[in-house]
């Protein structure tokens, strides 16, 4: 199940460039695996820990490395984030009027690596299905980007193989540290491996040093955020929607799956350096977001911004924290995407997304405002949302951090100040709603024509995902918890 | 059946040469292209017939001929390997030939030389893989240089092809005489030709270092200009612009694998004398640099091509210096299979408009199974995962990284991502500009077969590289070997 699940995005990109139907096939090919995620939800067993549904080949003995897949809870719900989130970009692509097909079979093939890369349980194909979305992400934005489109493609491009590369030399470290005769990619033994044999402390610094670097470039941490607004910004909507909520949590997804279990030592030196830079990333770039004159841009800088309560999440090293970080994972995923997809039928529309040309478009587009008015309470964090529930497990794990420290420390500070993170974050969401969908409506945009009934149904989608999980973030939560409890237990 | 022992394939594929430029001056009137096709078709029988080998143990290897040659798993591979770049480049030839006559003036005068001298290269890279003594090794290494001063300036009217033969002529016999002068110092100092007794005089202790330094580092030189290793690359881009394109293709493909294997030999007797490792290093430091940084602005795709061999003779160099010859074989057959893509869609792009990278311009829309190709071209050269190119890179960090070589890594790393930068700009010529022709390109059935199976392979090996693993042999030993030896 869980081979199809990578194969069928592919092979439908494959068929489309071969002659298929574009978007029927691609439509049948999200739908279908998100069936199947439903059906791999249904079978899951939330009680033991390690992964299910495990396959392997062997692709080459003299390095150990497999072709193999298996999922736990953690993976599990990122399967869930993407395949939703497909299914929705899917939708949104609208008529494409140059390479149609070619557009259609980059969105799958993002689709697939995200998958490929959260279903894998090698570390050699982890990392190389996450890069299996390069390539398409540079030719979507590229060729049919807007605003200044090749810089953003090279900017993205050259940034997340910078990122990858230190990454890869990071993971080539980690299988180096184990001794010779033992030495594999499969992530279930060398989970069970460093658990036997802790590394040493200076390796593990050395190594979750190149780790934070490469995924934190991938996950625009804050100094190496810089390629994220101006990429999003210029990305079609369904693009930007599947790299903001998916993509993008690979790194994200690495650090939970390997930095923190494997490499607590290093995850402790690192632990200053890390609440400085997502302190740098909640209150800086959320000082940038407000300064924004746009509606693209100020959702790119908006997604950066909430990469740093997730690593705050992380940072905190307890189940809290990092159940906390996954749910807010998935959460920002859905709200982010429903952003993008609102804002690219708003271009696609007036053509702007100027802040002083908008205005008042509630009145003629009042489903997408509606939509985007959810995604935007959703992205603050009003409880009733998915975003709420995942940024109050974040806040309590950061306070009763897995670090033993003293009374008032680094955490506390980074807490309240997160706290006030959300109020910028009030602060440019109610003002892009404000200035996009209320006040008075410029005559130019009288006739513009709301989100038809098609596209209503992924919108629905979305907000049900954000909605059933902020209501019920338990379901969630006892998803994720087997996989952090064996980390934790020694220290909270 | 008979027997087939490993220097017979050599023998066969020398004798097919001859027969072809002999048969060519008798039969002045048919199609010279049937040359062609009889080479392919003569080579891929001995490609066939290496599978068939006795192996090398059951062989009694009493006579003087098994001092200067060896049928190792090493040299049987590159063999191979040889081969197939040699009839992928003979495929090419045959694309080639209207451009030929078009520059060239003589319409199909002289292509039995075209199509007989790469078959005459192939021996000489076949023997050379086999060498290891060093009076065979530059015997075998003249073999190929002299056919390959033919080929580059076989256009002989063109003056660009003329000018790179010059220059190929002069450097290469600059680089030869620095070859045999340093053989000379080796055997003065050591009184030996044959590697592994060099091996033996150079570890007792007795010699003088010095000297054999001296040598070691003239050789180093002269096997430096044929991988176009930094500081002595500067023939390459022009040799690379100016010689006719399959040429090209071989110089680049074949003449760099048969430098890199007799490098990998030599090495291993020279890695006892000091500061040798050093050195290497070093001279892999500045080619990566040298060749990425100077491919960035190239706007030529053959003289880009020419800079990215330089580069990738970096990271091969990277393996060199770690002693990895596992890592670098594989990387040299990953380098093969995307090279020749490359270039064999240059050939028919080429034809229709230019060899300026802005003559790809919506290639996406004239033909878009040239323009995929290209793209898992570029993807494998550039080192994304799910491409051979990437498992090459993959293996040579991974040695690096084990060596503690720090400096090589990181160098590595910002390199790469430049890789991207000028592999991608063919990317996005191909699919983001608008072109100023739409004529479709026509493709023989023969090039579609052979760009189809350079894209299956190249998938094929950047998901399951056991094969060539298997086919190169054990490394442990290796490694082992070069512990005792050097440390």
């Amino acid at each position: 199940m869980l081979l199809f699940l990578v194969l069928c995005p592919i092979t439908a990109a494959i068929a489309i460039i071969a002659g298929a139907p574009a978007r029927l096939t691609a439509l049948v090919a999200a739908i279908s695996n998100l069936f199947v995620t439903l059906a791999l939800l249904s079978r899951f067993d939330r009680v033991t820990a390690g992964f299910q549904f495990a396959s392997s080949f062997l692709v080459s003995a003299d390095w150990q490395i497999h072709f193999a897949f298996g999922i736990d809870g953690l993976s599990l719900l990122m399967l869930l984030l993407a395949t939703i989130v497909t299914v929705a970009a899917v939708w949104f692509t609208g008529k494409i009027d140059n390479h149609e097909r070619a557009f259609y079979a980059c969105l799958l093939f993002i689709s697939g690596g995200a998958i490929g890369a959260f279903a894998s349980i090698d570390l050699f194909f982890f990392y190389a299905f996450h890069e299996l979305a390069l390539i398409p992400t540079f030719l979507l934005i590229g060729i049919w980007g807007t605003g200044n489109r090749s810089v953003a493609a090279w900017k993205i491009t050259i940034y997340l193989t910078l990122g990858s590369f230190v990454l890869l030399i990071g993971l080539i470290l980690l299988y180096q540290s184990l001794p010779a005769t033992t030495r594999t990619f499969d992530i279930r033994e060398l989970q069970a491996a460093t658990a036997a044999h802790a590394i040493a402390a200076p390796t593990q610094r050395h190594i979750y040093l190149l780790l934070l670097i490469g995924f934190g470039v991938l996950i625009s941490l804050f100094p190496f955020h810089s390629w994220a607004p101006e990429a999003y910004a210029s990305a079609p909507a369904p693009a930007a929607m599947l790299h903001a909520g998916v993509l993008k949590k690979f790194g994200l997804y690495g650090l939970l799956r390997l930095a923190i279990p494997m490499l607590p030592d290093g995850a402790h030196y690192w632990m200053y350096l890390l609440v400085i830079l997502l302190l740098g990333n909640i209150i800086y770039i959320g000082l940038v977001t407000i300064a924004q004159k746009r509606l693209d841009w100020m959702l790119g800088y908006s997604s950066v911004m909430h990469m740093g309560y997730i690593f705050l999440g992380i940072a905190s090293a307890n189940i809290l924290g990092a159940t906390g970080a996954a749910a807010l994972i998935f959460a920002h995923g859905l709200s982010i995407a429903l952003l993008f997809a609102v804002a690219g039928q708003i271009r696609n529309r007036t053509g702007t997304l100027l802040f002083d040309d908008l205005g008042g478009l509630a009145k003629v587009m009042p489903f997408a405002g509606l939509a985007f008015g959810f995604a935007a309470f959703a992205a603050i964090g009003l409880p009733g949302f998915a975003n709420f529930a995942s940024e109050i497990l974040i806040f309590f794990g950061a306070i009763r951090n897995g670090w033993e420290m003293q009374r008032f420390h680094i955490f506390q500070i980074a807490t309240v100040l997160a706290l006030w993170g959300i109020v910028i974050s009030t602060v440019y969401m109610l003002r892009a709603y404000r200035s996009t969908f209320m006040g008075t409506i410029n005559e130019r945009w009288g006739k513009l024509v709301d989100l038809g009934t098609g596209l209503r149904l992924p919108v629905v989608l979305l907000v049900a995902g954000l909605i059933w999980f902020g209501f019920f973030p338990q379901t969630l939560v006892r998803m994720v918890t087997p996989t952090f409890r064996p980390y934790f237990t020694a220290t909270k | 059946m008979i027997a087939i022992r490993a220097p017979y394939l050599e023998i066969a594929v020398l004798v097919l040469g001859m027969a072809i430029l002999i048969l060519e001056t008798f039969a002045a009137k048919i199609d010279k292209k049937i040359f062609a096709y009889a080479g392919i078709v003569g080579l891929a029988a001995v490609l066939v017939a290496s599978f068939f080998l006795l192996p090398e143990s059951s062989i009694p290897q009493t006579n003087g001929f098994w001092n200067f040659y060896t049928a190792d798993p090493l040299s049987i591979f590159f063999k191979r390997f040889t081969l197939v770049t040699t009839i992928v480049v003979l495929g090419m030839m045959i694309d080639y030939t209207p451009v030929l006559g078009s520059v060239a003036g003589h319409a199909s005068s002289n292509l039995g030389e075209f199509f007989s001298l790469p078959l005459l290269t192939c021996a000489g890279l076949m023997y050379l893989v086999s060498a290891i003594d060093f009076i065979f090794i530059f015997v075998a290494i003249e073999l190929v240089t002299i056919s390959f001063f033919v080929l580059v300036s076989f256009p002989r009217r063109n003056p660009i092809a003329l000018e790179a033969g010059v220059k190929y002529l002069i450097l290469g016999a600059l680089s030869t005489a620095f070859l045999v002068y340093g053989i000379t110092w080796i055997f003065g100092v050591t009184g030996e030709t044959n590697l592994q007794r060099i091996t033996a005089a150079l570890s007792s202790g007795k010699i003088d270092n010095y000297g054999a330094t001296f040598g070691a580092v003239l050789v180093l030189v002269g096997l430096g200009f044929k991988i176009a290793a930094v500081p002595f690359q500067i023939w390459v881009p022009d040799v690379y612009q100016g010689a006719p394109t399959p040429v090209t293709a071989f110089l680049s493909v074949g003449s760099k694998a048969a430098g890199f294997v007799v490098l990998l030999r030599v090495l291993q007797p020279f890695l006892m004398l000091p500061n040798i490792e050093r050195l290497v290093v070093l001279i892999a430091l500045l080619t990566v640099v040298y060749g990425n940084l100077a491919a960035l602005p190239q706007n030529n795709l053959k003289r880009l091509l020419g800079y990215s061999s330089i580069a990738h003779a970096g990271y091969l160099l990277i393996g060199v210096a770690c002693f990895d010859g596992r890592a670098v074989t594989f990387y040299l057959a990953a380098y093969l299979l995307m090279t020749l893509l490359a270039f064999a869609i240059l050939i028919l792009v080429a034809q229709q408009t230019g060899e300026e990278i802005s003559n790809f311009d919506g290639l996406a829309k004239r033909a878009p199974f040239l323009a995929f190709a290209m793209l898992v071209a570029m993807a494998s050269l550039a080192g994304l995962p799910f491409t051979a190119g990437f498992f090459g890179k993959f293996f040579i960090f991974v040695s690096a990284v084990a060596q503690k070589q720090t400096a090589l890594v990181a160098v590595g790393i910002v390199t790469v991502a430049c890789g991207f930068y000028y592999y991608l700009k063919v990317v996005r010529a191909m699919y983001w500009q608008p072109s100023a022709n739409n004529n479709p390109i026509a493709v023989s059935a023969l090039s579609r077969a052979v760009i189809v199976l350079l894209i299956i392979a190249t998938i094929w090996f950047g998901i399951y590289p056991q094969p060539i693993l298997r086919a190169i042999g054990p490394q442990r030993q290796r490694v082992a070997e070069r512990s005792t030896i050097s440390r």
